[in-house]
């Protein structure tokens, strides 16, 4: 029962409006950044209601049920993400053995909805995106493990993300370490790229291949995805607070603490996706196979040394 | 009025079709998403892909070749859509009305919802039209 309620209040509910939230702060500091006034707060959810609304059209060609699934798939990994990060955060002792890695690969999952549902659609575009994708996901997906690694080795090598939370309230967050600090920056940019905002929106790419793997999708599949990625936009800087900024607390000031966290997060991921322009995916595959991973790994020796 | 409609005139992403206009109506298009004019606090954003819009903007002359494709782009908007017919040409052809390439104005090809006359239009004028969309349509049901 009490899973349940985690599943749905915290895992669904909490999260897709905070996640509407933070998607809505994202245009407006965007809008802000373009000295442009921007959409009034409720828009992303106005966007998502209306699009709820809308007729879903099943390309002819497209494999049907796949295509619909997909959506449905993903979005029901980051609740189950988020249930299972909330409950961490709000009670560290509550995890299981190995709930670091059933995040990490829950949180891997809308990526490889995104590539399923865009190779189902049969639209050359939606292909194209997709494949590029994929060679986003394997890009960023090893230095994004291996900087997820070192709170895991700061903490003495538990998978377990309620213990990296206790851990970080003994002996200070782990990001006031060196090795935190580089491993953290690594995991921003890998967020960057799973968020595929800019300048890792290659497989988007509006401008290109119009919005790439979502091209063929509408109606209420398309809100689906929508949401995904508004929640996404919340799971992903929460699970970096856990293992970086030491987790959050909802006593006292703590709360105010836990919400800057995540606000300067967020700030940092629209700031990156305002002043840069895209890459190509070949650069971003030589961008994260090669510096970014070097950056991680040395994060990870210097865990091991105790820095 | 129906939450569907209500929801879709607070969010109406519009799409921009040109039907071999001279580009001069497309320019003043884009003109009201730059800063001075930002459409996007009116919640109102540029789809790249016909499947994700509400809107249609049309712009242009409809000649002969890019009616079958401008069908075929109406056809594929998921429903409840609009139309918006941008600049003189769309409206009436306008200098191109004897040409032998554009046989009808566009209304006579699919339903269009507001007119917004000019050569090219000013964003103001654009805006106002839609303003004026959002009027009638959700005042007619
Ligand atoms: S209405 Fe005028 S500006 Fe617009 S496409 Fe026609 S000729 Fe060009």
């Amino acid at each position: 029962m009490i899973y349940l309620f985690y599943l749905l209040v915290y895992g669904f509910l909490l999260t897709a409006a905070l996640g509407l939230f933070a998607s809505w702060v994202d245009r407006k500091v965007t809008a802000r950044v373009q000295y442009r006034i921007g959409p009034p707060l409720l828009q992303p959810l106005i966007d998502i209601v209306k699009l709820m609304g809308k007729e879903t059209l099943i390309p002819r060609g497209a494999s049907r049920n796949t295509f619909l699934l997909s959506p449905v798939a993903g979005l029901s990994s980051v609740i189950l993400a988020s249930a299972l990060l909330w409950v961490v955060g709000l009670r560290p002792g509550d995890g299981f053995l190995g709930d670091w890695i059933v995040a990490i690969y829950l949180l891997t999952i809308p990526s490889i909805s995104i590539i399923v549902g865009g190779f189902a659609s049969g639209n050359p575009l939606a292909s194209l995106g997709s494949s590029r994708e994929m060679k986003l996901v394997l890009a960023y997906e090893l230095p994004f493990v291996l900087a997820a690694l070192v709170p895991v080795i700061r903490a003495g090598l538990i998978l377990r993300l309620g213990d990296i939370v206790v851990a970080q309230q003994i002996a200070g967050a782990t990001a006031t370490s060196l090795s935190g600090i580089i491993a953290l920056i690594v995991a921003i940019l890998c967020v960057q790229a799973k968020l595929a905002l800019v300048p890792f929106d290659i497989p988007e790419a509006e401008t290109e291949i119009i919005h790439g793997p979502l091209v063929d999708y509408s109606g209420s599949s398309l809100a689906l995805y929508r949401l995904m990625k508004n929640m996404l936009l919340f799971t992903l800087p929460f699970f970096l607070v856990i293992l970086y900024l030491g987790g959050i607390r909802l006593t006292g000031i703590h709360i105010l603490w836990s919400v800057l966290k995540y606000l300067v997060l967020v700030a940092i991921i629209t700031v990156i996706r305002n002043t840069n322009p895209r890459v190509r995916i070949d650069q971003a595959l030589r961008f994260f196979w090669g510096p970014v991973t070097i950056l991680s790994v040395i994060a990870v020796v210097l865990a091991v040394l105790g820095l | 009025m129906s939450m569907k409609l209500k929801a879709l005139l607070k969010s109406p992403w519009v799409f921009h079709l040109s039907t071999g206009s001279c580009n001069n109506c497309d320019i003043e298009v884009l003109d009201c998403l730059t800063p001075r004019f930002d459409i996007e606090r009116f919640g109102m954003l540029l789809a790249g892909s016909i499947k994700h819009a509400d809107v249609l903007l049309v712009t242009g002359s409809c000649n002969r070749m890019s009616v079958e494709r401008m069908k075929r782009m109406y056809e594929q908007v998921p429903r409840p859509c609009l139309v918006v017919a941008i600049g003189e040409c769309a409206l009436s052809r306008g200098m191109f009305i004897h040409s032998y390439n554009c046989p009808v104005p566009l209304d006579q090809i699919i339903p269009v919802d507001v007119y917004i006359p000019g050569c090219p239009p000013k964003p103001e004028a654009i805006i106002a039209g839609v303003v004026k969309l959002i009027e009638k349509v959700g005042s007619k049901t």
